[in-house]
């Protein structure tokens, strides 16, 4: 169904272009200058976008491929991929990537469960139902560096109400598995609301009368959640997790106000962070910061091939 | 989700929104313009926020004193080391033609001088500032032989013990941590406290034993000190001895220095390795200071019952404890040096005008106001200064016997892999640690690998 629609498609393309061929030279004088104008008023932005873009990426891409220590200005060489290989054979990295991935996996299986149960909440609220969708976006709303110390001052023993209910002597910041736990509870809390608002433009998509001639066919809830709802919304969830994931794996933030990475919880990007504006080595440094780079970009594949092409408005029924 | 969409109300929005945008341009514009009065030059000193206020007053009695040469004006960076070192690199490493002088850190000189951040102090200044200063802040701002910034003030650790609980203060590590041992046993306040947390504090520490015991970690040069004889061994065993002890505070591998004074005016500390700050903190009413610390019954325990005895009644202080008995230890020294930026403009009054901002005056009222000891050792026979530090003997004497951090460009890395390899420090092993820490930080001097 989905090969056929896009054959229709990629069809209807080729009979609009046909047709567009010829005319492309007849184009008259007024549309030849109408589409320079278009083409004029898009420059700017695609000049900015490259400038602000493409720029620094490549200023970090030749950074990595030098030895450059701010505080050893006379060694400054070019060493190739030599950065590369320190950063990948260090025990430093791998630490910091396995803790970035524990969070990333963690969290957003976490937050798509919580977002899933809010955005069913969302979508079936009768009353207040503008309210109810404000609260909830409230934790959204604010700025996670707030956020982070509100947690630290709440976890801090003799200060902050949470660390109260622990037994006394109890410090969760200064352990590794507790401390991994606020950051990811404080992940949590903090774009939850996010996921659930992805997901519930999801939720729209999916037709009241299907789940109603379901229900008649005697399908229970999580038949209905599961067989009709989840396969309907495979797109949303697909952005919605995409981005998450992505957001996730470059967490930054919260370590840094809840542990500033100590105790073996630093992230990659905290890493990266040390590498750079504490030790001053922009060679080792933006070798972290492309290593990071590359991860999301395979991320980002690895996402849309394991859902498939499940980009909106492809058939919802898919493949399992 | 179904209600109507606004856009007229969107659009009537617009229009105030792009006049105040436009306002606050025009503003900026204007106030770009303004900066361009005449009148002499104007050395901006980029220094760090505590101690503002006393800075501050010096940059304006220099502007007076220099009558119409130049005009000084303090400009305050963040208030932690990292983020003050992280603007003042990167406004230099940009050029910013605005930064004048630099307040910096004593473990900074090195990495600003290598990086060609910091002008060397000229013959004549630095001759200047040489005489009548203490040999170990001039020491921090030495490298390679030349002197590149001039001490402003500098900091250094004493004990502090509770002398009901310790009628004699120990005179050596291991005699404070067997006190420390009786005194828990008796069920009394037995906590060591110094700073174990993950931080610079702890390689201050560390330094500090690893000197007493007659080692150092890195020459100028880079070259790896660390593993020779086994002072570093005896450090290591110091601390964790001290952090793994029964009698030692729980938290004691996350406390900074603040935690340790918290403990001490608590009542739950026999002994403290802290500044002088502490000694002002407690003499604090609340909510500012300790207010004298809580009340201790007959036996010393902390109590919440008004027993009209305080903890302050019985804080007193003595030399810092050392680690080979009959040697005195070689406390870490810290505090702030000032240097001319290689960037700014008028580089002959900026040298003139640091002169000014260390003068005697300045120093006595950064010392009396703001609590930082002075860096010109006459100031510590001033009586207007032994008033307000009563400990000012056992100051000098820590500062006589100072020892310095590494004065090598790579000592932030240094200590960044220090800090993670001994914390937490009951966990370290002293018969194995060394060559490990050795070679860790023989990469982290020549920048090689990572930084954790």
């Amino acid at each position: 169904m989905s090969l056929q629609s896009g054959a229709l498609a990629a069809s209807t393309e080729q009979v609009t272009q046909r047709p567009g061929g010829p005319t492309k030279a007849q184009m008259s004088e007024g549309k030849r200058a109408e589409r320079n104008l278009g083409l004029l008023l898009c420059a700017p932005a695609a000049i900015i976008i490259v400038l602000v873009t493409a720029y620094p990426i490549g200023y970090a891409i030749w950074l990595s491929l030098q030895r450059y220590d701010l505080r050893f200005p006379a060694e400054q060489a070019f060493v190739g991929l030599s950065n590369y290989v320190t950063v990948l054979t260090s025990g430093y990295w791998w630490q910091a990537f396995g803790v970035t991935m524990l969070i990333t996996v963690i969290s957003v299986a976490i937050e798509f469960v919580l977002g899933l149960a809010l955005a069913l909440m969302m979508h079936r609220t009768l009353v207040a139902r503008g309210l109810v969708r404000t609260v909830i976006l409230i934790p959204y709303g604010i700025v996670t560096v707030v956020a982070a110390f509100s947690w630290q001052f709440a976890w801090t023993p003799d200060k902050g109400y949470l660390a109260a209910l622990l037994p006394t002597g109890s410090a969760p910041l200064t352990d590794f598995g507790s401390a991994l736990a606020i950051v990811i509870g404080a992940e949590v809390w903090k774009t939850t609301p996010f996921m659930a608002l992805l997901l519930l433009a999801g939720l729209a998509l999916v037709p009241d009368d299907l789940l109603k001639a379901a229900q008649v066919d005697g399908a229970g809830p999580w038949q209905r959640l599961t067989q009709i709802i989840l396969p309907m919304m495979k797109p949303a969830i697909l952005v919605a997790l995409l981005f998450r994931t992505l957001d996730a794996f470059r967490v930054f933030d919260n370590i840094y106000i809840l542990t500033q990475g100590s105790n073996g919880t630093g992230s990659v990007s905290m890493l990266g962070y040390d590498n750079l504006f504490k030790a001053f080595n922009l060679g080792i440094g933006s070798a972290i910061s492309v290593l990071i780079f590359i991860c999301v970009a395979l991320l980002a594949v690895l996402f849309i091939k394991l859902f498939g092409a499940a980009a909106p408005g492809s058939e919802p029924s898919g493949r399992r | 989700m179904r209600g109507p969409v606004h856009p007229g109300r969107r659009r009537g929005r617009r229009r105030p929104l792009i006049a105040g945008a436009c306002a606050v341009l025009a503003a900026a514009a204007i106030a770009g313009c303004s900066s361009g009065a005449t009148g002499p030059p104007v050395l901006n000193v980029y220094g760090p926020a505590d101690g503002a206020e006393q800075y501050s007053a010096a940059a304006k009695d220099c502007t007076a004193a220099s009558g119409g040469r130049y005009s000084v004006v303090y400009q305050t960076l963040p208030k932690s080391a990292d983020d003050q070192r992280l603007q003042l690199a990167r406004r230099l490493v940009a050029g910013d033609s605005e930064v004048d002088i630099v307040g910096i850190d004593v473990t900074w000189t090195a990495e600003f001088a290598a990086a060609g951040w910091i002008e060397k102090l000229p013959e004549d200044v630095a001759a200047q500032v040489r005489q009548g200063t203490l040999d170990g802040p001039l020491q921090t701002a030495t490298y390679q032989g030349a002197l590149w910034a001039a001490p402003l003030n500098t900091n250094t650790q004493i004990l502090w013990y509770r002398k009901d609980l310790s009628p004699t203060p120990p005179a050596t590590w291991d005699e404070m941590i067997s006190a420390s041992e009786r005194l828990h046993q008796q069920g009394l306040p037995s906590y060591i406290e110094v700073q174990g947390a993950q931080y610079e504090g702890l390689v201050v520490w560390f330094n500090t034993l690893l000197n007493s015991a007659g080692g150092q970690i890195v020459d100028e040069d880079g070259n790896v000190l660390l593993g020779r004889g086994d002072a570093a061994q005896k450090a290591l065993s110091v601390m964790q001895r001290v952090a793994a002890s029964p009698a030692s505070d729980p938290s004691l591998s996350v406390n900074k220095e603040n935690d340790g004074r918290l403990a001490m005016e608590a009542g739950t500390a026999a002994f403290q390795i802290n500044y002088p700050f502490v000694y002002a903190s407690i003499h604090t009413p609340p909510p500012d200071g300790g207010g004298g610390g809580t009340f201790i019954d007959p036996q010393g325990k902390p109590t919440s019952a008004d027993t009209g005895r305080r903890v302050v009644d019985e804080f007193a202080w003595a030399p810092y404890p050392s680690v080979v008995p009959g040697q005195p230890a070689k406390p870490t020294i810290g505090g702030i040096n000032l240097a001319v930026s290689t960037t700014g403009q008028h580089k002959d009054l900026a040298f003139a005008a640091i002169q000014c901002l260390r003068n005697r005056d300045n120093q006595l009222r950064n010392a009396v106001e703001g609590g930082v000891p002075p860096t010109l050792s006459d100031l510590y026979t001033d009586p207007s200064f032994q008033a307000k530090y009563p400990a000012w003997e056992a100051i000098k004497n820590s500062l006589d016997n100072a020892s310095v951090r590494p004065l090598t460009p790579g000592y932030t890395s240094i200590s960044i892999v220090l800090s993670d390899l001994l914390n937490p420090p009951a966990a370290i092993d002293p018969a194995t640690a060394v060559p490990m820490l050795a070679d860790e930080v023989q990469g982290a001097a020549n920048s090689e690998g990572l930084v954790p």
